[in-house]
Formats: C-alpha cells, structure tokens, sequence
C-alpha cells in the first residue's frame, strides 16, 4: 500500500533524481536516538519544510547534512551520487549551504568577512584581498538588501534584518544548490520576513533546493511545496503542502497521526 | 598602520551621513583614525608630560626615551602575541617561565655548547642561539596549544601548569647556575651602546620606512579607488603621510642625539688610530637593536593579523567560536598556531633580555606573564575576545615601562610602583569598558 502512494507522489514530480536524499539516517548522543531512521529527499527548485516540536529532531537533522554532525548511520546522495560529509567543509563542496538560526556570524568583523568567512578571495602575494571580498559583498549584499551601506562595521552594530542579509548573502554567494534555512525568520520582524520570502521564491526559481525548517506553520504554507513532519527523532510523514489542510498538518507534529492525503513514515501513529 | 581603518577596529565609517555642516569633527572623520588609538596615544603623552614636568624635565630626555625604548621591547614583543592568544579567548600565563626556559636553553648553547664545535666568537653562533631560542619557544607553546585544542583543558589551567613547570626547567638546565658571559654579536641584540645602530644606519632605517609607509597608503588607495570605493580626501590622506613620517623621523632625530658614553669615544677613536687630540667628536647611539626587532615583530604581526587568513581566523575564532567552526575553520590547529607563536615570541624576548643582561638566570623574566597581559589589556585587548590590536599592546607595552621609568626617575619605592602600575590597569580597563558602552 506504501508503495503505490510512493509511486504515485513519485510521478507528481520530475523523474530526475532528488538533488538531496538522506537515506535511513540515524544519530544518537549519549543512548538517546535524536534522528532514528530518517529519509527525506529534495528536488531542484523545490522548497520543502521540516516540521516538528521543539527536540523532533529536525535541526539535528539539518545539522548531519550541513556537516556539523556525522551520522552513526545512513547515507547522504547529492543528485543521486553518494557523498561523504563529515565537516562543515564537506557539505559545502556538495553545494550545501546552511543559514542557521543563530546565523553563527562572528560579530566582530564586517559583513564583507562573513560572507567570505573560511573561503577568502587572496591576492597573488597569498595575502586576504579585502578589496576584491568588499567588492563582491556589495554585489551580492546590493541584490538581497540594496540599501545596506555599512560595509566597514563589525556586524554586531547591524540590525536584526541586515544581519539576517549578511547571512543569506554568504549562504547563496558560492552557488549553492541546496540551501538549509534553520528558522530563518524567528527574529525578523513583518517586514523583514516578508523580505525573505521574497527570497525564498526567486531562488527557487533559479533552480535552488530549500529545505525550510521552521516553528510556523503558517510560514511553511506559504512557501513550501512538500513536508516532512518529524516527532520524536521519526519521520511522521510526507506530504504535498496542497494536498493538506492545516489542521491536519498540526495532526501530524502533535500526534503524529498522518492523515489519507500524506505518505506515513516509519513514526506515523498506529 | 597601513590603512587606519580597517575591518578589526571599530572606526567611523567614511560613508557617514553626508548634508551635515563641516566642522572639525568631519574632518577627523575624514582623516579615518582609529579613535581608540589616539586616546592611547593621547595618554601616553599625557604620562610622558607629567612625569618630565614632575622630574623637572629628566624624563623627554633623548637618554631617558632611548632607555625607556630598550626596557620596553622585550614586554612589547611577547605582548604582540598575547593579543592573539586573548583575542581568541585564552590565556597565556606560562610567558615569563617560557622566557626563562628558553633563555636557559640559549645561554647554555652559546656559553658551552657551541664554543666546543667552533670556539668563542664565532659569527654564526648568534644565529643558531636565536634561532633555537624561537624553535624551542614555538615548539613548548604549541606543545600547551595542542592539550588546549584537542584534550580541551582550559588554557588557563595549562599555562598556569605551564608556569610551573617551565620555570622548574629553568633551574633544571644548569641546576640553577647563572651562564655568563654571552657571545659578543648576541649581546647587541640586548641593545647597549654596542647594541645599537649608530647615526648614518638610523636615518636610513628611518628614511626606508617613511618611504614603505607611504607607498603601502598610496597603494590601498589606489586599490580602493580602482573598486569605485570611497577613499580618503587628498589632503586626509596628506595629513596621515605627514604624521606618519613626522613620527619617524621624530624617532630618528632622538635617538640620534643621545650621545654615546666619552669614554667609549674615546676608545673608538684609538682602535681607529685617530688623534683625540682636537677633543671628541659627538657620536649617537642611534636606534637600539632590541627596538628594532621589537618594531620589526610589531609590523609583522600586524600583517599576519590584518593581512593573512590566519590572522582572519584569530579574530573570528574570537568573535564567534561556533561560526568559524561552522564555516570549516580548524579551529584546533589555529588554536595551537597561535599557542605556538607565542611561545616561539617568547624564545626571541629571551635573546633580548638574556643579551641585555649578558647572561642566562633561571629567574629571568619572573612575573614578565603579569607585565605582558597588562599591556595587551591596556592596550584596548578586551578579555571578552575578538577585538585587539598589535600597535595597541605595544604602546600598551611602552605605557606601563613608561609609569615605571618615571617613578625611578621620581624616587618613588619599589612596592608604591606596583601599586600605582596596578591601579592604573585596573583604571584602564575600566575607562575601555565606558569607550565600548559609548560605541553601542
């Protein structure tokens, strides 16, 4: 009976294969399963929300894809093909990028720093060519927030929004394929969230993947395709966002109950 | 020093709200200083004017500032990498054990081992010293680096071990007895009137650094211009050359009129088979060879913090540990190159103050730890981590031997000194912390 809904959800999308699949995948810290055999997958210009309570697992999830974490089992494909990724490093050789909920900014240095933070540009002395990183952040800063001008402050005197830009901008500058967005507007106010949204669909339409990890379901109808619902470190289950009302959704985080419309993961209720 | 504003220290930002009156506060901000680095400036001035007033003008003397110059270095040089250490949220307490370590270690290598291959004098023998000083130095530090990094004991814990530990092998090395004499061409780097450059070589160092410095401006200028970014007005730009080869040239022009000793002239004279006859002429000390390397390591470790990605990953470590570890830094390995460095700095203040002594003790540079902290502290190094500047621990460095100095000169009593030098760096701190608030 899964199968034929597998089959069935599998045709509703493009018969490439997914840019990211983690299959099975698993951790544990200290005896206690946080992710307990989960497989999620996402397509090229795809958005798809993680949902779940608080301690669901979805940011440890998020985290063995971005490289902070390395699995005790399971298997990361990147358009198909097997990759390793045990550092921060890996994951972005893979074209995996992440925003993550703190941003993980160094405060004392400016946005043209962060943005090149661990991939500086240098000059042919092999010595850090500020000049040419300036340049490239109010490039790159101009398309996601062009009235920002404080390129030669240390990020911490930004503001919420403008922060939150320095992030994405060092998230989307090196081509990524795959952006991870770990609660990417619990800190911005209307506006500012309404500005990343715009975001959001004018990557997807350049072809980038979104996995789109976030408290608010409302935010998560408004701009993912798919979900993934996560209780308990399990998968509940996958669902085309159209395919589901609300409340239905809220049925899955907080009973773990899937409902007709969605694919039941191995953490679906009886 | 190259370009006064850059991405490490909070300085006003050129592209201000323009439509304001001009005033003299826009033209400070077009100048683009560092505003915490005058203040330093400002205040060490501020020392060095009371304490000549209170001498009845003993201490603006050319022999009293090429003195406080030669006293300063060895602080100054491990201060440059107390920074770093700070700025990536550690400590370093083991310093003045290492110095002790490693001066034990040289003088031992040059007053008995050496001279057993090659004899006494021999002109390489200063070379190896150094060289082994900085070797064994950087190899203890990154030995401490490395159990910070990857066994994950605090750095205060390791280099408070460290302290002991290091200046237990002092005394191991010769069972505590003092090595002297030093080798003669390694004791001109402990400064000295045999240690210094003379006249002629000190306006040349002098010149050739004007010239660097305003090459290096005019050169990040035209790059920035190149990239469409704003730069500096002409005459900003103008006004910074000038104080920046006044300064130089100020230098030069003190050291150079403090006169070497008559006796020593004297001697000079009859080696070369001139007649003293017609009385003796004025010969300077010119700049000291200690202070040179101690401005030497200040401008080389500027460019490695400011210039390098190495220096890079310091003040991010420093800013935000998580994030540089998210961005794939190595942490671990920058922590133990930054240990290392210390301790390969402490290995050449080690040749400094063993060559300015003109021997090795197995107590040399007790308490120098406390010293070093101090002046990267009040050199605007803030213990929080992330923000520090070389310049700043150097004049740092020159602020606390300057208190000092001055306190001999007035007669005050060794145990009033600490004090006074201990309430300052307590003030000092204290008067950041309010500079910082205003910043917010």
């Amino acid at each position: 009976m899964m199968g034929a809904q597998m089959t069935a959800l599998a045709t509703a999308i493009p018969a490439t294969p997914p840019l990211v699949e983690m299959r099975d995948v698993s951790i544990a810290f200290g005896g206690i399963k946080a992710v307990d055999g989960v497989s999620i997958d996402l397509y090229p210009g795809e958005v798809v929300g993680l949902l779940g309570h608080n301690g669901a697992g979805k940011s440890t999830l998020i985290k063995i894809l971005s490289g902070a974490y390395a699995a005790d089992h399971g298997e990361i494909r990147v358009n198909g093909e097997p990759v390793h990724i045990t550092s921060p490093r890996d994951a972005k050789r893979c074209g995996i990028e992440t925003i993550y909920q703190t941003l993980a900014l160094a405060d004392n240095v400016d946005a043209a720093a962060n943005i090149f933070l661990g991939r500086e540009k240098l000059t042919a002395w092999g010595t850090l060519d500020d000049h040419a990183m300036e340049a490239e952040a109010r490039k790159v800063m101009g398309r996601l927030n062009p009235h920002f001008r404080r390129f030669k402050e240390p990020v911490k005197a930004l503001s919420g929004g403008q922060r939150q830009s320095v992030a994405i901008a060092r998230a989307i500058h090196f081509d990524a394929r795959v952006l991870i967005m770990d609660e990417p507007t619990a800190a911005l106010g209307p506006a500012e969230t309404q500005q990343v949204g715009e975001l959001v669909k004018q990557l997807k339409q350049e072809g980038i993947g979104i996995f789109l990890i976030s408290h608010d379901i409302h935010d998560v109808f408004d701009l993912a395709d798919r979900i993934h619902v996560m209780k308990n470190g399990k998968l509940v289950g996958t669902a085309r966002v159209s395919d589901m009302t609300k409340d239905e959704v809220l049925g899955m985080i907080i009973l773990g109950k899937c409902p007709p419309g969605a694919v039941p993961g191995p953490g679906a209720a009886a | 020093m190259a370009e006064p504003s850059t991405t490490l220290s909070p300085a006003p930002s050129s592209e201000a709200p323009v439509g304001r009156r001009a005033g003299i506060g826009d033209a400070l901000r077009a100048l683009e200083l560092d505003t915490r680095m005058v203040g330093m400036i400002g205040a060490l001035a501020i020392v060095w004017i009371s304490f000549d007033i209170l001498t009845g003008g003993a201490f603006l003397t050319p022999r009293n500032l090429w003195n406080l110059s030669v006293q300063t270095a060895s602080v100054a040089v491990m201060a440059t990498g107390m920074v770093l250490v700070i700025v990536t949220r550690n400590i370093d307490l083991s310093v003045g054990s290492i110095l002790g370590f490693t001066g034990m270690v040289v003088g031992v290598l040059q007053a008995r081992i050496l001279p057993e291959i090659w004899g006494f004098e021999n002109p390489l023998t200063w070379v190896v010293a150094v060289l082994a000083a900085v070797a064994v130095g950087g190899a203890v530090g990154a030995v401490q680096g490395a159990i910070i990094a990857y066994l994950g004991v605090s750095s205060f814990i390791v280099t408070l071990g460290g302290l002991l530990v290091w200046r237990g092998a002092a005394w191991w090395v010769t069972t505590g007895q003092t090595v002297a004499p030093m080798d003669g061409a390694f004791k001109r780097l402990g400064g000295g009137f045999e240690g210094a450059i003379g006249a002629g070589p000190s306006w040349m160092v002098g010149i050739a650094a004007v010239l660097l410095s305003v090459a290096a401006i005019l050169v990040t200028r035209r790059r920035r211009a190149g990239f469409g970014f704003p730069v500096r007005p002409l005459w900003a730009e103008g006004v910074v050359i000038l104080l920046v080869a006044a300064a130089i040239v100020g230098a030069v022009l003190v050291v150079n009129a403090y006169p070497l000793p008559v006796p020593v002239v004297r001697r000079m004279m009859e080696a070369q088979g001139l007649s003293t006859d017609g009385g003796l002429p004025f010969v300077a000390h010119g700049f000291a060879i200690p202070v040179l390397i101690a401005v030497a390591v200040g401008v080389g470790m500027t460019f490695l913090s400011r210039r390098t990605r190495f220096g890079r990953y310091v003040f991010a470590i420093g800013g935000n540990p998580e994030a540089a570890e998210l961005s794939g830094i190595n942490t671990k390995r920058v922590m133990v190159m930054v240990f290392g460095l210390m301790g390969a700095l402490c290995g050449l203040s080690a040749c400094i103050a063993t060559a300015r002594l003109n021997a090795a003790t197995n107590a040399n540079g007790t308490l120098d730890e406390l010293y070093v902290i101090a002046a990267a502290i009040i050199g605007g190094t803030s213990m929080a981590g992330g923000v520090g500047t070389i310049l700043g621990a150097m004049l740092g460095a020159m602020v606390m031997q300057s208190l000092q100095s001055g306190m001999v000169l007035l007669g005050v009593d060794a145990p009033m000194q600490n004090i006074v030098v201990g309430l300052v760096l307590v003030a000092a701190v204290y008067v950041d912390t309010l500079y910082r608030k205003g910043l917010k």
